[in-house]
């Protein structure tokens, strides 16, 4: 997780103590079913979506993180859920696009 | 071993909790990783659809070492195309909905893509019946 934040320049708002995770995989998207059905169990998760449903979606699939993409910050009781899951939020001011290839230049892989 | 979730139309706060207990109850009864994680997808999809789509209903999980049954029994609008609602791609979530990442159109199908039978059925201006049955295949069988 330190090198994610590195490598999109990302900020964090939950999970301070737990940048020591390790991600394995990457999944990027903007539709709930599509995140819940075709993301990896201990992937990154990387969206725009700031409503809580992203929460209870990752916490189901197992996600180690989430990555909001385009400078958007969730709101507080989003950011409270994430804390009681010990999930791990980034901000990031770059696009999905860009914060997928990113991670992809530098050997994230989707599973 | 049974156990029942109800389900409030709108209610996207509250919405996904039912389906989260289903997943940890699975677990703990040691239901394969495979077979829990298609149940969570057709608890969550036919949760989801109750809250996006109904007044109310009714989650329900039958488990037994085989299989996991899940019910999703609402009052609602009902369905007036199954077939058509089986249609990837087609929603009649409305615009808000759509903004929060809903409406892909793609509830229905994964909840038959992940169960081994589902059925089905659905009575205009009062409410839609759905029972997904996914059996517990032992290693992958």
């Amino acid at each position: 997780m330190h090198d994610v934040i590195t490598i999109l320049d990302a900020e964090v708002i939950a999970g301070e103590s737990l940048l020591d995770t390790e991600v394995n995989a990457g999944f990027g998207c903007d539709l709930i079913s599509d995140s819940l059905c075709f993301s990896r169990p201990d992937c990154l998760l990387l969206t725009g979506l700031t409503n809580i449903q992203i929460i209870r979606v990752a916490d189901m699939i197992e996600a180690r993180a989430i990555v909001f993409v385009r400078g958007k910050k969730p709101g507080q009781d989003i950011i409270l859920l994430a804390r009681e899951k010990n999930l791990p939020l980034l901000v990031t001011r770059r696009f999905l696009f860009e914060s997928c290839g990113l991670l992809y230049q530098h050997g994230l892989r989707s599973s | 071993m049974k156990m029942e979730f109800s389900v409030r139309g709108m209610d996207f706060t509250r919405a996904g909790e039912a389906a989260a207990k289903i997943k940890n109850a699975l677990q703990m009864v040691g239901m394969e990783v495979a077979t829990v994680r298609k149940a969570v997808i057709v608890a969550y999809e036919a949760e989801l659809n109750i809250v996006i789509h109904a007044r109310q209903g009714t989650l329900t999980l039958s488990v037994s070492p085989d299989r996991v049954e899940i019910t999703a029994e609402d009052e609602g609008p009902g369905i007036p195309d199954i077939a058509l609602a089986m249609q990837e791609g087609y929603s009649t979530a409305p615009p808000h909905i759509r903004e929060m990442g809903f409406g892909a159109g793609m509830g229905l199908p994964n909840i038959k893509r992940c169960s081994d039978q589902m059925n089905i059925e659905s009575e205009v201006n009062s409410g839609t019946r759905l029972r997904a049955t996914i059996f517990n295949k032992i290693n992958g069988e």
